[in-house]
């Protein structure tokens, strides 16, 4: 079985400075790491790797300026087979659907794959779009919410959707793509081991002129319709609940709130 | 020594000094006061008095002194060997309103502070300005006075040290009520006897902290975990050394094993990174650049690899960190969970022996029929060990926690140990340290206190 991991590289922390003309986040400089919630999508495909048993292999692939190798390398240490990088001076400043349009693009040049498994969303851009937009430039089905991988099949998966007053038990049929929610299993850690032995491995390049589109408006910052108007800091606040009565009502109250918001299973 | 019996006018005395607020009379005293963290001891004061500055620390130990009524002092109450439980009654010196942090020396690397500020804000307002203070114990609600007055340690200690070595200068509270600066600023200090470095670690029995000028480093910039895994116990504890005398010293070195880790799952409902071996090490590294922590933790794999170890798991972000350290504070309230109730040894011996010592403490298991769980400083030889009730009834429970803890002290001494690493003796170990230390020794301890403290006021029956 092939499958696929679309990572990303983040900043390592939250302190990152908006490029106010373009609206895009100024990444230089800033130590980076690879996006917490792929971490889960990788430790899910390795999971499915091992179900799927003999001659399966889990490929990354991920966007971004050259110096984003080091989350493909990190990938290896946690046991992924090759990598590929789309990495172009074309493809920078791109929106959701430019993303997902040259993901697309990279998974038809280094592909097939039966089942392709993305993390929930980028905690740089935060919109849990671009997996599902992937699939559908790809003309494959998609699932989003995915809490639990229940059975891996030959030609098909079964997962379990986390929605938020309902759980779906899905099978889908491969080709496919998943997003998995955060904690569908704990991601392993890179290992040593690995680093030494894969410290020499070959990764796919792959330049705008290495895909079938080769139009440089159909990339990056030209090909996207998404215009940044205004940038601002998000509101924040903090909400106090009260609760008011005797003990037990107190008591009684609070667990009710505890269980409308899922702390309590 | 025989204390006069505490009464209305001692009470309307204190009231006079700090106000009726902060003066709570016995009956309306919470049982939270009358113990610590592990419980064992308990006794209730005759008032708890809240004070809020060195001068009224002053003029109630001027007042006890005059009045012979006991004194103990008191901060969060997480000590773990009965320390600030007044057994004579008497007052209870609650230091816990006295959080000011009064000077950060930028220049001397200096934070002056009060005894009530909590470990966890030290740590903070250090780092938020740039510092680190090293000393990290497990308990971070513990207050810097508390863990002066227990010379605490804290996972830290293999490349840093313990409390003693980052307190500069103390001012401290006499037992008749004189204020005295010991130390300062200074780095180096040859003049005469340390009665800095006396006071710390002290537990309260010589004076009192009022206020403390701690030594802070640079901030270390990067920071790298191991999580090593080794396919037994004895293997991974005996790496150690190795990794120690290796290029470059961890921050920290701390061995775990399946059993505990498991328990740590349960208690969390959340899985460990890796469960692959029956034993692990962590090891921490820090550093101020990427290149200096990442040469580091490289020499320590590959020393651990030729050791036996499977592979070294790194853990290089804040995600991995918590998920790793996350567990490892869970530890000991996971093992609280699993049982009925239990005791503690904080044995310290030396680094090479570590492994000895935990495998005897599997064969006092199996020998005295009781659980018995581990875990802890691989790396500065100070041992948790966790003697378990379970379904024990009390009187059997009190014989079998008292031969398991005669072997492993016994043990201790053999391999040139000593009864506590970070906690302290206070009132629960000091049996076991007059078994362990000499006679010479304990008369120098017993004349130091009678200097200090010739009508033994000041926290009564603790150490020695």
């Amino acid at each position: 079985m092939k499958i696929l991991v679309c990572i990303k590289q983040v900043p390592g922390t939250t302190q990152v400075e908006i490029d106010r003309e373009t609206g895009t986040l100024k990444r230089d400089g800033v130590p980076a790491k690879m996006n917490p919630f792929d971490l889960y999508a990788l430790e899910t495909a390795m999971r499915i790797k091992a179900k799927a048993g003999d001659g399966s292999e889990v490929a990354v692939l991920t966007m971004g300026p050259p110096q984003c190798e080091a989350v493909v390398r990190e990938a290896f240490m946690m046991g992924a087979d090759r990598g590929a990088i789309l990495s172009d001076r074309a493809f920078g400043g791109a929106d959701v659907l430019m993303t997902s349009f040259t993901l697309a693009k990279g998974v038809a040049k280094t592909g097939p794959y039966d089942v392709i498994v993305c993390g929930r969303q980028t905690t740089d851009g935060d919109t849990a779009q671009v997996g599902p937009e992937m699939a559908e430039w790809l003309g494959i089905p998609h699932v989003a919410n995915v809490k639990s991988i229940d059975r891996v099949g030959a030609g098909s998966i079964d997962v379990t959707v986390d929605l938020p007053d309902c759980e779906i038990a899905e099978r889908v049929p491969f080709p496919c793509l998943i997003s998995v929610e955060k904690g569908i299993f704990e991601p392993r850690l890179p290992s040593y081991r690995l680093k030494c032995a894969t410290a020499g491995r070959e990764i796919a390049w792959l330049r705008l002129a290495d895909l079938d589109d080769t139009d440089p408006k159909h990339y990056g910052l030209n090909g996207s319709p998404t215009q940044v108007k205004r940038i601002f800091p998000p509101e924040s606040h903090v909400e106090r609940v009260a609760l008011e009565g005797d003990d037990k009502a107190k008591a009684a109250r609070l667990a009710d709130i505890l269980d409308e918001r899922k702390f309590l299973r | 020594m025989k204390y006069k019996a505490f009464d209305a006018a001692d009470l309307a005395a204190l009231r006079a000094i700090c106000g009726e607020g902060r003066v709570t009379a016995r009956d309306d005293i919470g049982e939270d006061f009358c113990h610590d963290e592990l419980g064992g001891t308990f006794s209730r004061p005759d008032a708890r008095v809240r004070v809020t500055s060195t001068a009224e620390i002053s003029a109630v130990m001027k007042y006890a002194w005059g009045h012979d009524i006991p004194v103990t002092v008191r901060g969060s109450g997480t000590g773990l060997v009965g320390g600030a439980v007044p057994l004579e009654g008497g007052i209870l010196l609650d230091t816990s309103m006295m959080t000011k942090i009064v000077e950060l020396d930028e220049r001397n690397m200096t934070l002056t502070l009060e005894p009530g500020v909590l470990l966890m804000d030290v740590a903070k307002f250090a780092e938020e300005h740039g510092f680190l203070y090293p000393p990290d114990p497990g308990e971070k609600t513990a207050t810097i006075g508390g863990n002066i007055s227990t010379n605490a340690g804290g996972m830290r200690a293999v490349k840093y040290g313990v409390t003693r070595d980052y307190v500069r200068g103390l001012e401290v509270v006499l037992p008749n009520g004189d204020v005295i600066e010991l130390g300062g600023k200074v780095v180096k200090n040859s003049s005469g006897y340390s009665l800095k470095d006396l006071i710390v670690g002290s537990e309260g029995t010589l004076g009192i902290v009022a206020r403390a000028t701690l030594r802070l480093l640079p901030l270390p910039k990067y920071k790298i975990s191991l999580l090593v895994p080794f396919p037994d116990l004895e293997s991974a504890v005996n790496a150690v050394p190795e990794v120690i005398r290796s290029a470059s010293v961890p921050t920290a070195v701390e061995f775990m094993e399946r059993d505990v880790i498991l328990a740590a799952e349960e208690f969390q409902a959340r899985k460990f990174p890796d469960n692959s071996a029956d034993a692990y090490l962590l090891l921490t590294f820090d550093g101020a650049s990427r290149e200096e922590v990442e040469l580091a933790y490289e020499t320590a794999a590959k020393t651990c690899l030729a050791a036996g170890a499977s592979d070294a798991l790194i853990s290089d972000t804040q995600e991995r960190n918590e998920a790793i350290w996350s567990a490892r504070g869970a530890f000991l309230e996971a093992i609280k969970a699993s049982t009925t109730e239990m005791d503690e040894c904080d044995v310290v011996v030396p680094r090479s022996r570590v492994a000895e010592f935990i495998l005897y403490s599997r064969e006092v298991q199996r020998r005295r029929n009781i659980r018995i769980r581990s875990f802890g400083h691989a790396g500065d030889g100070n041992l948790h060990i966790y003697v378990l009730r379970d379904a024990l009834g009390e009187g059997e429970w009190k014989a079998k926690l008292a031969e398991a803890f005669g072997d492993l002290y016994a043990k201790a001494r053999e391999l040139r140990g000593q009864v506590s690493g970070e906690h302290g003796i206070g009132y629960a170990k000091k049996a076991f340290f007059e078994e362990s230390a000499s006679p010479e020794a304990l008369a120098l301890m017993r004349g130091i206190k009678a200097v200090f403290d010739p009508k033994g006021i000041l926290n009564p029956h603790k150490v020695v």
